[in-house]
């Protein structure tokens, strides 16, 4: 029996609860629309034009944001789940020595403020000596990725029966042949989902990127810039396609998942 | 609420036309049932039949659509579980998992708020002779002890009325047994009413005083387990209860002792006292056990009924027994338990057979003979297969 | 998703495989090194720079090494307000997403059980805010709430707030701002506990003789713990730090300044780093003395 919070409470609460998660997106995207001028603020008017002329304003100044925002994401996703993705089958599959040290310097990365991730690498870069530009934001985001990737792919890996790697191997596989085969094919869900969540994390990133980007300019370093002298709605455009874009990636897996399971549960 | 109140004794329980719809199916189509204080009853049946359901409307945890539910005489049909002096031994035992096994045995207790809850969960637990695992969590517990500790956690409540879910379910053989007689030592000890739900016809027949065998939300036959299994009063209590020979054909002659019924061409007489039809097609049967085997066509005898002759398909040898299936044309696949009273098969695969059996064990069946399932020797790989893949069916459509 | 995994981090001991191979250093070693290069090594240079002492004849932004201890008594006498504030809004927008969340979790992943589909596009609508820039969100937040807009008006209108009342720039919009940024984190490890919860333990606790209150209480809480315990981490440990909401440009004003906005300006503006490292290193430390005691305690014994 479930706990009766009545029996109309707790639908009706969970409707309004995900509307007020979704104001702030719904305003966003309306904005995009508003034929502003230089801030965007109160509405002035329907107007398509930021959607055609996105990359007009300011030199292309938003549209420049976002494309070192994509190139950081997609090289840091890349190397972040290569070397996630090694980690995790080390720690499910093989005994070493270190292993609580290992899994502790995993962990502190998720724990430890972005804060202090950011500064703690600028004080590095800054006694070092090296200049904070595209590659030492690229090496910052590894490395708050690496452990997401990790425990993400983990999971994946636990679940995995060695069974199948042994029948591999029973098959005549050689050790190359099994992980090529069998091993990475059953991981790539794990390991796709780990870059996704690499990329959105890395894509969204302000704070570390605020300490170690230098003149380097990412799209929510954009904004965070922009906030004082009023955003242009451009910014609302770009913001608002992402969304679509990943809302219609997610939406569409869900649903083609759904429909797999509903034919699976059919030919039973 | 029956709070800091034991149950003076166990309470007899009373389901009237009770029904139960889910969204598309019925599990329960109309039942009534009535168990009497401190006795073992036992729910038959296979998966899906509605016995679960019966169980969890007992307990409170479904509501019925129609009908009432008494326990001692008072309608309970409106109380909620935690309202009801009902306690369940569940099939997965349902520990929970963040207390240790005292805590579990003593939380009723606890929400009732009856004196003394430590002191009473160590002597429930002493009954079950767990007392020594009381700190540890369920998850350290082997499946046995857990079990145990279900019950304890039930019993330690004095509930009027326990229900037991497939409680043995999850253990191995040799526990089950170990746990079926303890749980009877256990009933008769503390008095309670038990209301036992399970599909093993074994369990079912050498615990419990009552059984009843349902299937398809309905009640087929209730009575002592012998009479159960002496007089089965259709098909499906004749082969869900141990295996049976079931024959169709139409009266042909009948007095007040007996009637007689045209099988094949051969004449096989029933009492008449033990077949429910008399007249026009009927359907009566033999278990396997009663028949014997001859090598050649018995003698006439006013007192056996015979037939034959049939060829041996097969022969497995069990041990205490061997286990003959014999083809007889136009009847069908008969089955026969010898037991191995001289060395070696009375006879081999292929050879030619006669059975014979004594009148007064075969029984008429009270079954329509039109929508007869033929006889179904379940022990076969291939129908125990297709038992399985059918209840697997049903599984995964319930999830 | 990797937040369920954060709870199995934090509380149960996994099983070590008994292989042993050379491969397991091989596959370690670039991921190790590199963490170790680029977190372990930057802690450490921040712990040494919260020591550094202005070069004697140096310009502004130029320390020497030195053990400078005094430093830290530095920033606690300056910043002891921003310090007692980040953990204060923190946790109160940690309390604030738990009860904002469990009830929808609990919908999520319990009642709608019987409609999968139903059931994954909720869990869409609560990780979408991740899909649009947090920084975004939160100016959305600053313009719907702003003095001139519908709600604050109509609020004033009906006199729920006094006419020269403001929201933004207020500590309850950082709060504000700190909750709704980090409910999405709060939900989502409180949705994978409660959506293996075991029903059949709820149904155990009202068969004997439990209220539908108590069984919440003593059965359906604890048994969530985990995601409670992964949830409330994973908020309060970003929102300690975070220094968006409380900047001026987005939802803080000149008293709702926390710890985060500080480090900034003495690493970015002032350039004052020893400053700025110290802080940090203060802010790491209290969170880690917080989430040992907590995760020990929540593990151990029962909180409730």
């Amino acid at each position: 029996m479930r706990i009766s919070l009545g029996r109309w409470l707790l639908p009706v609460y969970a409707v309004l609860a995900l509307l007020f998660l979704m104001v702030p997106i719904v305003y966003t995207f309306i904005f995009s629309f508003n034929d502003s001028q230089k801030s965007n603020i109160t509405w002035r008017g329907f107007t398509l034009d930021k959607w055609l002329n996105v990359c007009n304003v300011q030199n292309g100044a938003v549209c420049e944001a976002f494309g070192n925002s994509l190139i950081i994401g997609a090289v840091a996703t890349v190397a972040a789940t290569a070397l996630g993705t090694m980690i995790a089958i080390a720690i499910v599959r093989y005994r070493f020595r270190f292993r609580s040290g290992v899994s502790l310097l995993l962990f502190l990365p998720m724990a430890t403020p972005e804060v202090v991730l950011g500064a703690g690498l600028a004080a590095q870069f800054l006694s070092v000596g090296v200049p904070k530009d595209m590659v030492t934001i690229i090496l910052a985001h590894t490395m708050f990725c690496i452990s997401f990737v990790v425990v993400t792919v983990k999971a994946r890996v636990a679940s995995l029966d060695p069974a199948l790697e042994e029948a591999g191997r029973d098959l005549y596989g050689s050790p190359g042949q099994v992980f090529l085969r069998i091993t990475f094919p059953l991981l790539l869900p794990g390991i796709l989902a780990a870059a996704l969540l690499s990329f959105a994390l890395s894509f969204d990133d302000f704070i570390i990127t605020n300490f170690n980007s230098g003149a380097v300019t990412t799209f929510p370093k954009y904004i965070y810039i922009s906030a004082s002298r009023g955003i242009p709605a451009e910014a609302n455009v770009v913001a608002s396609a992402v969304f679509i874009l990943a809302l219609v990636i997610v939406v569409s897996a869900q649903l083609s998942a759904a429909a797999r399971a509903k034919r699976l549960a059919k030919s039973g | 609420m029956t709070t800091g109140a034991f149950a003076a004794q166990g309470a007899d329980l009373e389901l009237v036309g009770i029904q139960k719809r889910f969204p598309g199916f019925t599990a329960i189509e109309h039942l009534d049932l009535k168990i009497p204080a401190g006795s073992f009853f036992a729910l038959l049946g296979p998966s899906g039949c509605g016995k679960t359901t019966t169980l969890r409307l007992v307990a409170g945890l479904e509501e019925p659509t129609a009908g009432r539910i008494l326990i001692g005489g008072k309608d309970i049909t409106g109380q909620k579980p935690y309202q009801r002096p009902v306690n369940t031994v569940f099939q997965s035992y349902a520990l929970f998992p963040h207390m240790t096994v005292l805590e579990n045995v003593a939380f009723g207790l606890r929400r009732r708020r009856i004196d003394e809850p430590v002191a009473k969960a160590h002597e429930a637990l002493r009954l079950v002779e767990l007392d020594h695992l009381a700190a540890r969590k369920p998850q350290q517990l082997s499946g046995g002890q857990q079990q145990r500790v279900a019950l304890a956690r039930a019993i330690v409540n004095r509930p009027a009325l326990l229900l037991l879910d497939e409680p043995l379910g999850a253990l191995d053989l040799k526990l089950r047994r170990q746990m079926q007689l303890e749980l009877k030592t256990i009933q008769e000890e503390v008095g309670l009413t038990f209301l036992h739900v399970t599909h093993d016809q074994e369990e079912a027949m050498t615990m419990a005083d009552t059984v009843a065998v349902m299937n398809k939300g309905r009640i087929e036959q209730m009575g002592a387990p012998e009479e159960l299994y002496e007089l089965p009063k259709t098909a499906f209590v004749a082969n869900f209860l141990g295996q049976s020979n079931l024959f169709t054909g139409p009266v042909i002659g009948s007095t007040s002792d007996a009637i007689a019924v045209a099988v094949a061409g051969q004449r096989i007489v029933v009492p008449a006292a033990r077949a429910h039809r008399h007249a026009g097609e009927v359907t009566i049967g033999i278990r396997p056990e009663k028949l014997s085997l001859h090598l050649s066509a018995p003698a006439d005898d006013p007192a056996r009924n015979s037939m034959g002759p049939g060829r041996v398909i097969d022969v497995s040898f069990s041990g205490v027994s061997t286990q003959y299936l014999i083809n007889v044309p136009r009847v069908g696949t008969l089955i026969v338990f010898a037991q191995n009273m001289a060395f070696g098969p009375v006879a081999g695969e292929g050879g030619e057979v006669w059975v014979s059996w004594d009148i007064k064990h075969g029984f008429g069946l009270e079954d329509e003979p039109g929508d007869l399932p033929k006889f179904d020797a379940d022990t076969t790989t291939r129908s125990i297969a297709a038992q399985r893949r059918a209840s697997l069916i049903t599984e995964l459509e319930e999830v | 998703m990797a937040f369920a995994a954060f709870a199995t981090t934090t509380s149960e001991a996994e099983q070590v495989p008994r292989r042993k191979s050379p491969v397991a250093l091989l596959l370690l070693l670039p991921g190790i090194l590199y963490l170790m290069l680029f977190f372990l090594t930057p802690l450490v240079s921040l712990l040494l720079t919260s020591f550094q002492a202005p070069s004697e004849f140096g310009d502004v932004g130029q320390y020497s090494y030195a053990f400078r201890w005094e430093n830290y008594v530095q920033v606690v006498t300056d910043y002891l307000p921003h310090i007692l504030r980040s953990f204060g809004f923190a946790l109160i927008a940690t309390v604030l997403a738990l009860v904002f969340s469990y009830p929808l979790a609990y919908f999520i992943g319990v009642t709608a059980r019987r409609w999968p589909l139903a059931q994954s596009l909720m869990l869409v609508l609560v990780i979408a805010p991740f899909f649009i820039s947090f920084l975004l969100r939160t100016l959305a937040w600053k313009q719907i709430l702003s003095d001139e807009s519908f709600i604050i008006t109509s609020l004033k209108a009906v006199a729920l707030m006094a006419p020269d009342a403001h929201f933004t720039g207020t500590p309850a919009a950082v709060i504000f701002g700190l909750t709704y940024n980090f409910i999405p984190f709060m939900t989502l490890p409180l949705y994978t506990t409660l959506e293996r919860l075991d029903l059949r333990y709820l149904e155990a606790g009202s068969d004997l003789y439990a209220h539908p209150v108590e069984v919440f209480r003593r059965v359906t809480i604890p048994l969530s713990m985990p995601g409670i315990v992964a949830g409330t981490l994973l908020t309060f440990i970003p929102a300690a730090g975070d220094y968006v909401n409380a900047s001026r440009d987005f939802l803080g004003g000149p008293d709702s300044q926390m710890i985060g906005n500080v480090i900034e300006a003495n690493f970015l503006v002032l350039q004052n780093y020893p400053a700025a490292a110290a802080l940090s290193i203060i802010l790491m430390t209290v969170i880690l003395i917080i989430v040992s005691i907590y995760v020990k305690r929540a593990g151990t014994e029962e909180l409730l």
